[in-house]
């Protein structure tokens, strides 16, 4: 909701024009049940007007305050698991709105067991608020906040001191706690590598002091309210004067005469003219148009999403990445990154996950574990310490080496968020497993070294070839023309399959078939027709591949129906 | 809202930021182009009102100079407005998009209403099923919805693509985080997602953006002198006999719809707003939520969760 003007004074030309103009920012919020974080969103909601009476109504006379008084945290916790146990459980965004911004707020709970959450709504923040209650101060749980705030980039801390009415308004504390958590603020940019910038304020979340007015009971601060704070911080998420980074989403081929990449432009500027390198592969053309639904554009800057069209035909598929030739990104197999694990199950190294990167996925294997993180005190440790760690767990965070089958083009996270941050998924559960943050990236010289193999004794086992492999072992019987399986070769390969291809026509094809399938391979026993087509028949599942279609898709689909993607179990056929 | 900030800035602003309609814009752009290029069989859900309008808008955009490269679903339950059909069938022909109609035969046959049944079973039967069964029919593998997080709170954590079981069903507990704009459109054999590009729209910013892009509504959206059944502040349509009481006439009242659903069970509210610029006005003064009209959301508490458990958009 914006300012009700009056009815006679309202110009909805002025309002329009005033629309505009107003920006967006994203902000996350982090704090346990206890701090009044819910209550303070609630507030922050009703104080601008952005909650309507038949909401307000719906929860009055509800929850846990006193008669009379609206329970703010009531208007943010949606689910019924929530309304009923009393806390937050997830990430709920908010919309308000002022005369000066939009805001979207990623409204996430505190405790440990949800540092996912917290990574997940830090990861599109602008600024992140951080509550600490008054009278407890620094607690190991803000120490958390901050770090995941600064290891997912946010710029901007807002360290909101609460409960200041229980504490009698005094500046002592809120100077006490200031200090502490600026000291604390240095140690973990230390870490993390992710400079934030801190802004303290005092507030009482139930009583309003210094949420959107400022408060007669501070009159020691002379700050801006919170509102006032988030209305005048740089919305800072794209720069237009850094180097070009463009994921092509898409090719669009209307007809012979066009051809454009789609895509969304996740930093930097482009013009007609521009010079551009697509990456992988290296190539280099000039930008030639820069199409939009409603016309033609000289230059356009993040985040806007265009289509480009090149001064040349150079090779350029999904995934790939144009950059600024001057400025381009690292190709690389070999990442060293933070990880947040977000998964039950652990993880795994020297086992094979996807990496989703801007708008391609690679299989990759995690190759090394540096340290884990401590997020909460423990026995002779403090939150924040690194402790040695051969896996993580739900919730922990950590710095591992990532080895992929197939090069990208990366940026450190500290300097482009887009290209510097991945997420891991399970080939076999397709969970997303890990949010991933670049620290490094090794170049690699054009030849791509396949070292997979670490040392294990003993026979390899399907559990361990799954593993490596990230299937199991089949024939694939082909019928149709070498062209199409060339393609369908390939598209496994793509996917970091393990391919054998045979002539059916050859005396011991099938024999050698068999005992390759054993071994955990995708045995192609290729019949060569004349056909337009290609079928394919794995047992009983079949499939018939066309010239133009999505083979990748299709192949999953087949491939998963087949049963050739589910981890084999401990008892099944153990060598 | 309360006065704000007249103080200086804390710091001024670099380069120009697009405005947050432009923004909001790239990002609905971003992720129709990721399913478009990721699924096998994605579909457009096209309810006909202001949203869907929207998201039409930006298909077109997200695709240009190529066609949509995915049909429109409308789940007709039988009791829709009749402009709203006749606008949707002008709409498909006008961008050139193949549109499927779904509807529950079997239950709109058996005489399935709001006032034979309750309004919860009735929307099981006529939407919930209904579209369970269209997306089975065609075997989509992802369907692009118009809700936004800001309509109701079970939505405020509604992912951008909700994962869906073998059943079509929601499980809030178990929806995959999603961080930046990295979607993972993994799925099995069997399972879906439903896609929802306008999440991070409020319905201001759907107006707003109708009114610059000149984007076409239907007209009930207007409002106009229409014959109403009043019962204190409900105003009930009368499309449908059935929903009278007896002896009730109708009355003509100036009044829109503020969103679009079945007829009997969407009220109007008494309204001058006859222009897009004059709903934006009467928004700016609204103390009550779109879907306050709407009776399905009030049958219980947390009745919306409910109904996405279900799988209900």
């Amino acid at each position: 909701m914006s300012n009700p003007p009056t009815a006679s004074a309202f110009s909805l030309d002025d309002f329009m024009a005033a629309e505009q103009r107003k920006d967006l920012l994203r902000f996350s919020t982090a704090g346990s049940v206890d701090d009044g974080k819910s209550t303070l969103i609630g507030r922050l909601l009703y104080d601008t007007r952005s909650v309507y009476e038949d909401q307000v109504r719906s929860i009055e006379g509800k929850g846990t305050t006193a008669p009379g008084q609206i329970d703010f945290a009531l208007l943010t916790d949606g689910l019924r698991a929530e309304r009923e146990q009393g806390i937050t459980i997830d990430v709920a965004y908010r919309y308000f709105s002022t005369s000066r911004r939009k805001f979207i707020i990623a409204d996430t709970p505190g405790h440990e067991q949800y540092t996912r959450n917290m990574a997940t709504g830090s990861s599109t923040a602008d600024a992140t608020i951080v509550l600490i209650d008054a009278r407890k101060g620094v607690l190991p749980q803000s120490r958390r906040h901050a770090y995941i705030a600064s290891l997912l980039g946010v710029r901007h801390l807002i360290v909101a001191v609460n409960k200041m009415d229980l504490v009698d308004y005094s500046q002592q504390r809120f100077l006490a706690i200031r200090a502490d958590f600026t000291a604390l603020l240095d140690q973990i940019a230390t870490d993390t590598g992710n400079p934030v910038e801190p802004h303290f304020l005092p507030v009482s979340a139930l009583i309003g002091d210094n949420v959107v007015h400022r408060s007669d009971a501070t009159p020691w601060y002379t700050g801006p309210s919170l509102i006032e704070m988030l209305e005048s911080l740089p919305a800072s998420r794209h720069d237009h004067s850094a180097p070009l980074r463009f994921a092509v989403q898409r090719v669009l081929r209307p007809d012979a005469s066009f051809r454009g990449f789609a895509g969304q432009i996740a930093s930097g500027t482009i013009r007609p003219g521009d010079s551009i390198t697509a990456l992988p592969s290296g190539r280099v053309a000039q930008v030639a148009r820069i199409v939009t639904f409603d016309g033609d554009l000289d230059q356009a800057s993040a985040p806007l999403s265009v289509t480009l069209v090149l001064d040349r035909e150079i090779d350029i598929s999904r995934g790939d990445i144009l950059v600024a030739s001057d400025a381009p990104a690292t190709v690389s197999t070999e990442l060293e990154a933070s990880l947040v694990w977000m998964d039950a199950h652990d993880l795994v190294a020297g086992r094979r996950y996807l990496l989703k990167h801007a708008s391609h996925v690679v299989p990759a294997t995690v190759t090394a574990l540096h340290h884990r993180v401590l997020l909460e005190n423990e026995a002779h440790h403090q939150t924040l310490d690194h402790l040695p760690a051969t896996t993580l767990t739900l919730n922990q965070i950590g710095v591992a080496s990532l080895r992929l089958l197939r090069p990208i083009a990366v940026d450190r996270y500290a300097d482009h968020r887009q290209t510097g941050a991945f997420i891991l998924i399970d080939p076999a559960t397709n969970g997303t497993v890990a949010a991933g943050m670049i620290r490094s990236a090794s170049p690699i010289p054009a030849a791509l070294a396949a070292h997979l193999l670490s040392a294990h004794t003993g026979p390899v086992s399907a559990r361990e070839r799954f593993l490596r492999w990230g299937h199991r072992g089949a024939i694939l019987a082909l019928t149709g023309p070498s062209s199409l399986a060339d393609r369908l070769e390939r598209a496994l390969f793509h996917e970091g399959m393990v391919t054998l291809r045979l002539n059916a026509a050859d005396s011991d094809a099938s024999t050698l078939a068999a005992q390759a399938a054993q071994a955990g391979l995708l045995v192609l026993l290729h019949a060569e027709t004349d056909s337009d087509v290609l079928s394919i028949t794995i047992g009983e599942h079949a499939l018939t591949l066309a010239d133009d279609d999505a083979i990748a898709r299709r192949l999953q689909t087949l491939l998963a129906d087949a049963d050739l993607l589910r981890q084999p179990g401990v008892s099944e056929y153990e060598i | 809202m309360s006065p704000v900030s007249t103080l200086p800035h804390l710091s001024t602003p670099a380069a120009p930021q697009l405005s947050h309609l432009r923004q909001l814009e790239a990002e609905s752009i971003h992720i129709l182009r990721e399913v478009a290029s990721e699924f096998e069989r994605p579909v457009m859900l096209y309810s006909i009102g202001k949203d869907s309008s929207v998201m039409l808008r930006l298909a077109q955009k997200a695709f240009y100079p190529a066609p949509i490269p995915f049909p429109l679903l409308h789940i007709d339950t039988g009791f829709k407005f009749r402009e709203m059909i006749e606008f949707r069938d002008n709409m498909a022909h006008e961008v050139g998009t193949k549109l499927h109609v779904w509807r529950n035969e079997p239950a709109i046959a058996a005489g399935t209403n709001p006032i034979a049944l309750d309004t919860k079973r009735c929307c099981g039967l006529l939407k919930t099923q209904a579209l369970l069964d269209g997306l089975r029919h065609f075997n989509f593998d992802a369907a692009f919805g118009g809700a936004r997080r800001d309509e109701e709170k079970s939505r405020a954590k509604e992912r951008i693509y909700s994962f869906r079981d073998g059943a079509g069903q929601w499980d809030p507990k178990n929806q995959r985080p999603e961080l930046w704009n990295l979607f993972n459109a993994r799925i099995h054999p069997g399972e879906s997602i439903r896609v929802f590009p306008l999440s991070n729209w409020t319905e201001m910013d759907v107006w707003q953006y109708i009114h610059l892009e000149n984007i076409p509504v239907v007209d009930l959206y207007f409002a106009k002198e229409r014959p109403m059944y009043v019962r204190g502040d409900s105003l009930i349509p009368i499309e449908q006999s059935f929903v009278a009481l007896p002896g009730e006439q109708p009355q003509m009242v100036k009044c829109r719809l503020r969103s679009l659903g079945c007829s009997p069970c969407t009220g109007a509210i008494r309204s001058d707003a006859s222009t897009i610029p004059d709903i934006i006005a009467e928004l700016l003064s609204f103390r009550s939520s779109e879907r306050a009209n709407r009776v399905i959301d009030h049958d219980q508490e947390g009745s919306m969760e409910l109904k996405k458990r279900e799988g209900y958009f």
